[in-house]
């Protein structure tokens, strides 16, 4: 059996048993989706407002600018449903010293943290943020140009894959501090910034939400992508970027787990 | 459970409080850096206001405000919260009860204890503002700075009641950090956090200045940088006083009955 293989059906038994566990919890269902429901409607009242009272900001207008907010309601539902609750379930490892559990399993390590736990039903923000879209473009009463989506698309998996590198960075840090709930806070507040178009920042701001911590890659890249307006060398960097970027998480993970000291034992 | 024993203790608590906010310090700073928020915001406005001027404001006017937002913040907080959800789910609520103190005084001096660290990050910050915008803004009147220091007492006490009313809510429900998250939601939105008040279409706007959100973050804030005269100044102070009034009748009742039905799971 090839690596790929085995992987495969490791993954299928990973996502098997996290939806076995979730249907104990059918009730969170509904709690979750009206809770995600209402902070992506009050997180609309900005925008709203911004618009309100004036026409166009930082060269986008209300429509292009929903676009945006669509991608990152849908990054959110994604966030949400399949890495936040692994990589909380790592963190608990940490603290409590199981992790050596998962260690001692003949398998990747960070393959398993990371497929631990899916959650897809937190992830009723994806019909919002289809709702978001569908919206903005009726508005401008234009469809998206078909090499437009196919760009968007390939987006969608290079920011997630943004995503999940930032989240892996994010719980190596729990090796080192431990006590996590506040960097998942961290971590939120500032891809909270990815709610706008990065042309409203300016200067260093712009700059380290384009390279550093590249939000402009997750959500304002794709929403220029349907409305046609992405150049293909930025495309393209971003593709190369998204690659470094998990280089760099895996040799940190890799780098932070052999700082790992089982706390129990 | 005597007044006089309580304010006996209360020294001796923020020294724990205290102690415990520099063991933890690393984290505080990391909670700092999350309450970052105005400064996005602050970016974001100045881009809408950099043509020409949003409503009252310029671009030093957003510049004064979230400034002012990000300080006033850092004074107000209160996590109360997830401190008593926690707790009611893991039991440990029993070692409090226990203690010859009310465990809301304990709380509430806990959190208080976090102030002296957090001005070493707010002060800063304020002079940086001061020296950015210039003194203009800041209010002349003697009176006014009063109502400032009381708005500033009153905003924490909001925060502070709205967690303690919604934690307690965790002793019929195993857990409330759900309800948190919506009240956090609104919070963001309405209390001038992110947006002043003044700009809000009006339809919003109506509702803002009922709802007790405004008075945690919005009228401090608006007090030292937009120029409140005492009439409107007063007004909202009164408002803002009997929103911490009804805060302090619900976060009673609800203990008192609420308490009822603690059962210290495991202890």
């Amino acid at each position: 059996m090839t690596a790929v293989a085995r992987y495969w059906r490791l993954f299928r038994v990973q996502v098997r048993s996290s939806v076995l566990l979730g249907l104990q919890y059918r009730a969170d269902f509904v709690l979750d989706g009206v809770v995600s429901l209402f902070w992506t409607l009050t997180a609309l009242v900005p925008l709203f407002t911004v618009f309100h009272l004036r026409q166009t900001v930082a060269g986008w207008t209300f429509e292009e600018a929903l676009l945006v907010t669509g991608w990152f309601t849908l990054l959110e539902a994604i966030l949400e449903g399949a890495i936040n609750p692994s990589l909380t379930a790592v963190v608990e490892h940490i603290r409590k010293g199981t992790l050596d559990f998962v260690l001692l399993k003949p398998a990747d390590a960070q393959f398993l943290v990371s497929t631990a736990r899916f959650e897809p039903w937190r992830s009723t923000n994806v019909i919002t943020a289809l709702v978001l879209w569908t919206v903005s473009f009726v508005r401008m009463g234009r469809l998206p140009s078909l090499p437009g989506s196919l760009a968007a698309a390939l987006l969608l998996v290079v920011a997630t894959s943004v995503l999940y590198s930032l989240w892996i960075l994010t719980v190596s840090a729990a090796f080192y501090v431990v006590k996590i709930d506040n960097l998942t806070n961290l971590f939120n507040s500032i891809f909270d910034a990815a709610r706008w178009p990065v042309e409203v920042f300016r200067g260093v701001i712009r700059w380290v939400f384009t390279f550093i911590i590249p939000l402009a890659l997750m959500t304002t890249f794709p929403a220029q992508a349907m409305l046609g307006r992405l150049s293909l060398p930025a495309l393209a960097w971003s593709v190369v970027g998204a690659g470094v970027f998990a280089w760099l998480a895996r040799r940190v993970w890799l780098s932070s787990i052999a700082r790992y000291t089982s706390a129990s034992s | 459970m005597s007044l006089r024993s309580t304010v006996r203790a209360l020294p001796t608590l923020f020294r724990v409080g205290f102690a415990e906010m520099v063991a933890y310090r690393a984290e505080m700073l990391v909670w700092v850096l999350a309450t970052t928020m105005p400064l996005i915001m602050l970016a974001l406005w100045s881009a809408v206001a950099h043509d020409a001027p949003v409503g009252a404001f310029d671009q030093q006017d957003f510049v004064a405000y979230f400034l002012a937002t990000f300080v006033v913040r850092q004074l107000t907080g209160a996590w109360v919260a997830w401190q008593l959800s926690f707790e009611v789910r893991t039991g440990t609520l029993a070692m409090r009860l226990l203690r010859p103190v009310h465990p809301m005084v304990s709380y509430a001096v806990e959190n208080l204890a976090a102030i002296p660290l957090r001005l070493v990050v707010a002060l800063p910050v304020a002079i940086i503002a001061l020296v950015l915008t210039g003194g203009s803004r800041l209010p002349r009147d003697p009176l006014l700075w009063v109502i400032f220091f009381l708005s500033l007492i009153g905003g924490w006490l909001i925060t502070f009641l709205a967690n303690a009313a919604i934690g307690t809510l965790a002793l019929w429900t195993g857990s409330s950090v759900k309800l948190m998250d919506v009240w956090l939601a609104m919070f963001m939105v309405f209390s001038g956090y992110l947006i002043p008040v003044e700009l809000f279409p009006p339809l919003i706007r109506g509702a803002v200045e009922v709802l007790p959100f405004r008075y945690q973050i919005g009228f401090p804030v608006e007090l030292l940088t937009r120029g409140l005269d005492r009439g409107a100044a007063l007004r909202l102070l009164l408002g803002q006083w009997i929103w911490v009034g009804l805060f302090l009748f619900g976060v009673r009742a609800l203990w008192r009955k609420g308490l009822q039905r603690f059962a210290a799971y495991g202890g």
